[in-house]
Formats: C-alpha cells, sequence, structure tokens
C-alpha cells in the first residue's frame, strides 16, 4: 500500500489452477474482482491469506496466489480470526458462500460481527447450495423448489446485511458479480476499512438457480451514500428490493486486539506463583 | 493395611466438610500451603454437591512424607463445620473404626452412614468458641484441630493464614485466636494421627492443580494462542492462561462454541504460532471435525481433554477415564492422530509439553488426556523440571525451489510455508489433495497421502516417555492417566506382601507402540489392566493394538468414586495366586 513501485498487476494474483466452476458461474468474477482488488490494496500474495470453508465458492482460495486455508464447511470465520488474532500481520480475507456462512456457519458469522477482528468477510451468495446439486439455503425464496424442499421451505429468507449491522460488523456492502470492476472496488475498501468488514456479492448459479442471470437487469446503485448510523443502514437495507449495490455502512468501532502483557516474559518467570 | 498405630504416620487423609459459604476449601488450601511450608507432600481434592453456589463442600485432603498421586482408601478424620447434606460425601470419605468424626454439637449428631463405620465422635464446638473469639469463623476452628491432628505446626499454620490475610491484617489476631483455640481442642487426641517428620533434604516444591500444569507445560512447549470456550472441568486450565499467556507474548481468544475455538487454533497454527485449546468430553465431540481437518491439512494443534463422567453431560464435576476411546478412535476417515495421557499431577505439565513438541514436531493433532481429578485437584510436587522440550516445526525457507506443501518424504513430514514466506504460497487443504496441495479424488494421491500421514507418527522415535515402567516380576499393571497413583501404591504394598508386580503406566496411547509394550511386558505372563470406566475402554485398545500374555484381567469402575489402592492390591494378590494358563 505504501509502495506503489511495488504494486502488482492483477495478474500476478491468480493461480494457474482452473476452478472446477461451471461455465457462466458468477464466481469467476469475484475471482476476477479479488484479484484487481489485492493489486488495488498493494500487499503482497504471501502477505494475504484467503481462508474459506466447503462449497463451490469455497473453493476460491487455491486459484488466487495468496497463502489459502480451505478448511471445514461452515468455520472459515473461526479459522480466520485464530489466523488473524495470531498473526495480525497479515491481510486476512475469509469467502464463501451463503450456505457455508448464513445456515451451518452462522453463529461464528454473529460473533465474528460482535468481535469485530481486523478481517474481511465475502459471501457470494446465490441462494442455494450448488456443490450438493441444489437444496435450499438460508437466502432461498420461501417457494423455491426442489428435490429436498418439492413444496419449497415456507420459511423467511435470512437478511445477511441487516443481521450483520445488529451483530456489530463495522463495514457492510452489497456488490454484485456481474460487475467485477465494481465489486473489486467495494472488496479494496473493504479490506482497508478496520475491524470486521462484511461484504455480499449476489453471484448467480447458472446451473440450479438459471434465473439468476436476470439479476443483471435487476441491479442498481445505492441511491446515497454509506452511512455510519447503523440504524439509518438497517432501515435503508430492509426497505430497499435487494439489488441495491454499494457500500451501505461503514462503522468506526474500536477494533479487537486481545491483551497484551506489558513486558515479555520468559516462561520461566511465571514459576514463581507454583513455588511454595 | 493397619490403620492405629502410634508410631508417626507416612500418610494422613482428612476431609474437610460444611455447606457453601462455610470456608472448608479455604481451610483445606491454607492445611495444605501449611504442610507445603513444613516440608510435607500433599493434595486437595475438592468436592461439591451439584449447585452452582452454596452447595454442601469438602476438602478431600491427603498430606504425606512423600509425593502422592491418589487418595488413601480410607479418610483418618472427617471435620465437619456442619452436617448440613453432608452424608452425600459418604462413598467419598470412607471411614472406619479407627477414624475419628470431629462435629459441633450445635449442628446435630453426624450422619448415621458416617457413624455405622464405628469411627470414634468427637464434639467440638466450633461455633460456640467462634463466638467467643470475635472476628473469628468456624472453619478456622476447624484448620486448627486439622492441624495438630497432623502435627503441622502452629507457626506454619499462622504463617500461611498471615499471608491469606494480605488485604485484611486487621483479621489475624481473631484467626489466630481461633486457629490455637481449634489446636488446643485436638491435643487431646494424642499422637494416633502425626505425620512422621517430612524429609529433610529437599529441592524446590510447587503447589500445583492439574489444570494449572498443563497451562504451563503448554507455555513452555512453546503454545502462543488458545482458544477458550468454558467447560467443566476444564475451565480453571483456560483461566490459568488468560493472564498467563500475554506475559510470554502469546494471545487468548474466548470462542462462541467449541467449533470456532478448534478452528481458530488450527487457523492461529496454520499461521505459524502453535496452539492449543483445553475442553472435557461433550467439547470434545465437538471438535473430531477439526481435529480430523488438522489431520488432514497437517496442521499442528493440542486438544486438552480434561476428561468427567460421560456420555453426554455425564457427570461435569467428577472424574472418569471415559473419552480413551473417542481420544483413539472419534474421528471419521483414517485419521492418525497422537493422544498422550499424563500420569501424575505434575506429569500434566510434563506430559502437555511433550504433546506440544510432538505435535509441532509431526505437524498433527495431538489430544492430552487428562482428567477432573488431575484437573481439579491441587497438589505439592517436586518443581517438575524443564523438559526443554519446545515445538520444532520443519519449515519450508523461501526461495524453496519446487515447493510442494504435502512433499512425500521418508519420514512422513513435510516443510511447512508459513504465511509471509514469499514464493511458497499455498492452499492448506482438508480436501484430499495432491503433494502440491490441489485438491484430489485420484486413488494413488490419496494412497500416499493416507501412508504419509501415517508413517510419520508410527516412524518417530517417542523415547522413554511412552510409558513409566517400574518393578519386576511376573504380574505386570498395565493402566494410565490417574489411575497410575494408585496402582503404584498398589504395587509396592504387594511387594511388602513378598508378591512382586511391574507397573506399565503407559502415557503414549497413541500412535499404539506395540514393540515396546512387548519389551516392557518381557517375562510377565499375567496383566492386570487398571482404567476408571464402565466398558473397559482401554483393555479393548490394548486388545486391538497389542499382543499381550493370555491371562489378562481387567479391573475397572466408572467414575466419580476413584480407583483407591487397596482395590488394586487385592487384585494384585487375586492374580499372584493364579497360575497362569
Amino acid at each position: 500500500m505504501n509502495d506503489m513501485a511495488v504494486a502488482l498487476q492483477p495478474a500476478a494474483y491468480k493461480s494457474d489452477y482452473k476452478p472446477i466452476w461451471c461455465p457462466g458461474c458468477g464466481d469467476y468474477s469475484v475471482l476476477s474482482a479479488f484479484t484487481k482488488a489485492f493489486s488495488m490494496v498493494g500487499r503482497k500474495p504471501e502477505e494475504i491469506v484467503v481462508v474459506s470453508g466447503i462449497g463451490c465458492s469455497s473453493r476460491l482460495p487455491a486459484y488466487l496466489s495468496s497463502y489459502g486455508f480451505h478448511g471445514v464447511h461452515g468455520r472459515a470465520l473461526a479459522a480466520a480470526t485464530g489466523l488473524k488474532l495470531a498473526r495480525p500481520d497479515l491481510t486476512v480475507v475469509a469467502s464463501g458462500g451463503d450456505g457455508d456462512g448464513y445456515s451451518i456457519g452462522g453463529n461464528h458469522f454473529l460473533h465474528a460481527c460482535r468481535r469485530n477482528v481486523d478481517l474481511t468477510y465475502v459471501v457470494m451468495d446465490n441462494h442455494v447450495y450448488g456443490m450438493t446439486k441444489g437444496q435450499p439455503s438460508p437466502t432461498t425464496e420461501p417457494d423455491w423448489q426442489s428435490k429436498l424442499s418439492p413444496t419449497g421451505t415456507g420459511l423467511r429468507v435470512f437478511h445477511p446485511l441487516v443481521v450483520a449491522l445488529a451483530a456489530g460488523a463495522n463495514f457492510v456492502a452489497r456488490a454484485f458479480s456481474g460487475d467485477p470492476n465494481g465489486v473489486a472496488d467495494i472488496l479494496a475498501e473493504a479490506i482497508r476499512h478496520p475491524g470486521f468488514s462484511f461484504v455480499e456479492i449476489l453471484s448467480p448459479c447458472v446451473t440450479f438457480r438459471p434465473e439468476q442471470r436476470n439479476w443483471k437487469q435487476a441491479v442498481h446503485p445505492a441511491p446515497v451514500g454509506a452511512t455510519d448510523d447503523p440504524a439509518k443502514a438497517a432501515r435503508r437495507i430492509l426497505s430497499d428490493d435487494g439489488f441495491n449495490v454499494g457500500i451501505l455502512y461503514r462503522g468506526n468501532r474500536p477494533v479487537y486486539r486481545p491483551p497484551v502483557g506489558k513486558a515479555k516474559k520468559q516462561p520461566a518467570d511465571l514459576e514463581k506463583e507454583f513455588e511454595v | 493395611m493397619t490403620t492405629t498405630t502410634s508410631t508417626p504416620r507416612t500418610s494422613v487423609c482428612i476431609a474437610l466438610c460444611g455447606s457453601g459459604g462455610a470456608g472448608v476449601m479455604t481451610a483445606g488450601n491454607l492445611l495444605l500451603e501449611a504442610a507445603a511450608q513444613a516440608g510435607w507432600y500433599g493434595l486437595m481434592v475438592r468436592s461439591s454437591g451439584p449447585q452452582i453456589r452454596g452447595g454442601e463442600a469438602a476438602a478431600l485432603m491427603r498430606i504425606a512424607t512423600h509425593p502422592i498421586d491418589c487418595m488413601d482408601d480410607r479418610f483418618d478424620a472427617i471435620v465437619a463445620v456442619d452436617w448440613q447434606n453432608i452424608h452425600r460425601f459418604a462413598d467419598e470419605v470412607p471411614l472406619d473404626r479407627s477414624s475419628l468424626i470431629v462435629g459441633d454439637p450445635e449442628q446435630g449428631a453426624p450422619p448415621e452412614v458416617f457413624v455405622k463405620s464405628g469411627a470414634r465422635a468427637v464434639e467440638l464446638p466450633m461455633k460456640k468458641i467462634a463466638k467467643g473469639i470475635p472476628g473469628s469463623w468456624p472453619n478456622m476452628i476447624a484448620l486448627g484441630f486439622a492441624s495438630q491432628l497432623l502435627g503441622i505446626p502452629a507457626d506454619k499454620v499462622k504463617a500461611v493464614v498471615a499471608r491469606s490475610l494480605k488485604k485484611g491484617a486487621e483479621q489475624l489476631p481473631a484467626s489466630v485466636a481461633a486457629i490455637e483455640a481449634g489446636r488446643a481442642a485436638a491435643a487431646g487426641e494424642g499422637a494416633a494421627f502425626t505425620l512422621a517428620a517430612p524429609p529433610a533434604a529437599r529441592a524446590k516444591r510447587w503447589l500445583i492443580t492439574g489444570n494449572q500444569a498443563a497451562g504451563f507445560g503448554a507455555i513452555r512447549g512453546g503454545v502462543r494462542f488458545v482458544a477458550a470456550y468454558p467447560i467443566t472441568p476444564a475451565t480453571e486450565l483456560l483461566e490459568y492462561m488468560a493472564p498467563a499467556l500475554p506475559q510470554v507474548g502469546g494471545v487468548l481468544v474466548q470462542a462462541e462454541d467449541e467449533l470456532a475455538s478448534v478452528n481458530m487454533i488450527v487457523g492461529a497454527s496454520y499461521g505459524g504460532v502453535p496452539a492449543l485449546t483445553a475442553t472435557a468430553g461433550p467439547g470434545l465431540a465437538l471438535m473430531t471435525e477439526a481435529l480430523g481437518l488438522a489431520v488432514a491439512a497437517e496442521v499442528p494443534i493440542v486438544v486438552v481433554d480434561v476428561m468427567r463422567g460421560g456420555p453426554s453431560t455425564g457427570i461435569p464435576a467428577k472424574s472418569e477415564q471415559s473419552d480413551v476411546s473417542i481420544a483413539l478412535w472419534g474421528l471419521h476417515g483414517d485419521a492418525p492422530r497422537l493422544v498422550i495421557a499424563p500420569n501424575s499431577i505434575a506429569d500434566c505439565l510434563t506430559a502437555t509439553q511433550w504433546a506440544v513438541h510432538l505435535a509441532e514436531a509431526l505437524q498433527a493433532p495431538a489430544i492430552v488426556l487428562s482428567d477432573q481429578f488431575f484437573g481439579q485437584a491441587r497438589a505439592v510436587t517436586d518443581r517438575p523440571a524443564d523438559s526443554g522440550l519446545v515445538g520444532e516445526r520443519l519449515t519450508a525457507p523461501a526461495g524453496s525451489e519446487g515447493y510442494k506443501r504435502y512433499a512425500v518424504t521418508d519420514s512422513g513430514v513435510s516443510p511447512m510455508a508459513i504465511p509471509g514466506t514469499p514464493g511458497l504460497a499455498y492452499t492448506a487443504d482438508g480436501l484430499e489433495h495432491s503433494e502440491r496441495g490441489i485438491p484430489s479424488s485420484g486413488a494413488a494421491d490419496h494412497r500416499v497421502q493416507l501412508a504419509k500421514r501415517e508413517r510419520k507418527l508410527v516412524a518417530h522415535d517417542y523415547g522413554a516417555q511412552w510409558a513409566d515402567v517400574e518393578g519386576e516380576g511376573g504380574i505386570a499393571v498395565v493402566t494410565f492417566g490417574s489411575c497410575t497413583g494408585a496402582a503404584r501404591e498398589a504395587i509396592a504394598r504387594a511387594r511388602a506382601d513378598g508378591v512382586n508386580a511391574r507397573l506399565v503406566s503407559m502415557r503414549l496411547l497413541a500412535p499404539a507402540r506395540p514393540k515396546l509394550l512387548a519389551a516392557a511386558l518381557d517375562g510377565v505372563d499375567r496383566v492386570l489392566v487398571v482404567e476408571q470406566n464402565h466398558g473397559g475402554q482401554f483393555l479393548r485398545y490394548l486388545r486391538a493394538e497389542f499382543e499381550l500374555p493370555r491371562t489378562v484381567r481387567s479391573f475397572r469402575h466408572p467414575g466419580p468414586l476413584p480407583i483407591r489402592p487397596e482395590e488394586v492390591h487385592r487384585q494384585i494378590l487375586a492374580l499372584e495366586e493364579e497360575s497362569p494358563r
């Protein structure tokens, strides 16, 4: 970030592994946006770790030239939190899908927002479990029918942006994969913003939700800029059409910092309390 | 064994009981500290009713001239400030005809369950005496009585009380007077319960719980990241770490659940920082998926399981060795892991330090099987020497040509690139992968990586620490963990009867070391397997993994009652009567 002379081009952040995604998947554009955002932020690939859980979008880390961690389903935020607290010098980005983040990983989502560790969480939301071939996720519409939900779930959709605000996320944005440059701008902002930054990216699943191809026509820029008032942001988000794209909230909560010792001691210095 | 003698005793057991708030735990801790100051060894186990606060409480104490790792079979005395629900401790405080029941007549008669033992009742009007000394409390009368009974010098008792009252020095004269009154009341009991003089020469002694010991052992081993989720009886380990870790440059974070705590430590360790969490059975069950991730992604982590009664929520505050099977077999897939069982409170330190060292060296998860007895008991021990073992991870230097994170090596251990190292970026993966870490469902990659992860554990030289092997004879007591203290005492008693038996206390449960156990059992034709659980989990493990002599007897019972030395002693004598089949 400081030394623009060494800034790398986006291509330098791409690995040479071919994604397993379906042709037309929104995640390709998100991958491209990641490389652009990293180039904009200007950190070297080895200073960045992308941590993910399980699902189509969770395959993303291996397609980047940064360090990656592809863990178990739903726990990307926990692994990312441990990593960032142990290694504050690294730029840590967690990424995954709506099933991974809002269903099996829902509890970690709440507490990551609350905790406000300086990391970025990117959810590629396609309202479906794609890797397991088409089951409803928490963001799936209640009347969407599938083999597992022949009559639809009948359940209210989960509203990640508002939940994130209520739980204390320090940066909340919505983006659309069909606009990789727009995603890249938002991602770069999210990474730069201190604390827990949450970016929900509408990323169509052309295989199990082909109707999501129409998202391209539905999305539009947010009519107003980001606010620092979470109540105002929540009200705006709750009353928008779900396709409002942009940075919606920029908070200034203090970033979580674990307690640190005043003077660094050696282990032997701790023996005194046990001595008779 | 003989229970009455006028010669000084090498070991005395005493229980201090009362309702919550009566201060019996305080009195117990002060008695233990005074005994430690005077040069004796000792042990205090806290036992309490199910209430969160205010229930009945018992400080179960054993003071001895030598290091001890278990309670004795019987108690010499129970001193009760009051009898409210104290009958619930009857199983934990077995008395006999030579025991004393010391109670306050104002609080009613001692419970029948104690009286029927034939123990002699002694009246000690603690409340009345305390009333006569303004500012004093009945528990200090009890402390005075107990200390006189055991022959712990008054000046040592007063000194520890003075230190404990640092902030309330004005209370000291009343407490001292109460202690003196208690001592005067016990003077008539003579020397039947007086301890023999403590050893003259002594090295540095520590007063420490198993939970503290495990925590400090982890710090010695290099752990600098801890994720914590509270659970009885492991919480105190995490509470020890919370202020201690930042002092050595480490970080502790409270997680939202055990799924988070274990994944947090995997994340931290992937970042190059040795990491640990502590839990009990229910938490370990939740952690098994991420333990498998640590196996597959080859990320070293340490999980201390302070075992309690199970299954499910079970008996949270009482000890049981019933997580053997889940620790050894509880992961899906072929998932080799390290399982290490400390066999004394001091060994909670040494074994945990070793576990950190091994996990780091072998890039694998290590489960340390402690238990509630170790974790929450406070012991006077010799200072555990620093083994010097620290985590030494094989890392890949910058500039490594054609780096492959999961390269197949002879040892099975592959150099690990730490994030920040240029040119080596890779993605750690719980998916089966190629040597480069690329997800692979190919048969060859799976076979090679499974074999590599098994080989690195099996091929390692674990040295003599794998077990404590003591003594000679055709009978061997094979055990682990907190049964070791009772087994060791039982073997000493058998030796006094002219029966030789050897002790094999296994510290390294996984990977199994069949050749080492075979060597330890050389010349043994009868084996007694001792464990504290209902189903014989340790026995089943031994049968599955090792060649055993034809005569194998199992002695086991579930918690919360400890395995007592005399129970094992009788089993050894019975086995001696049996000729090998």
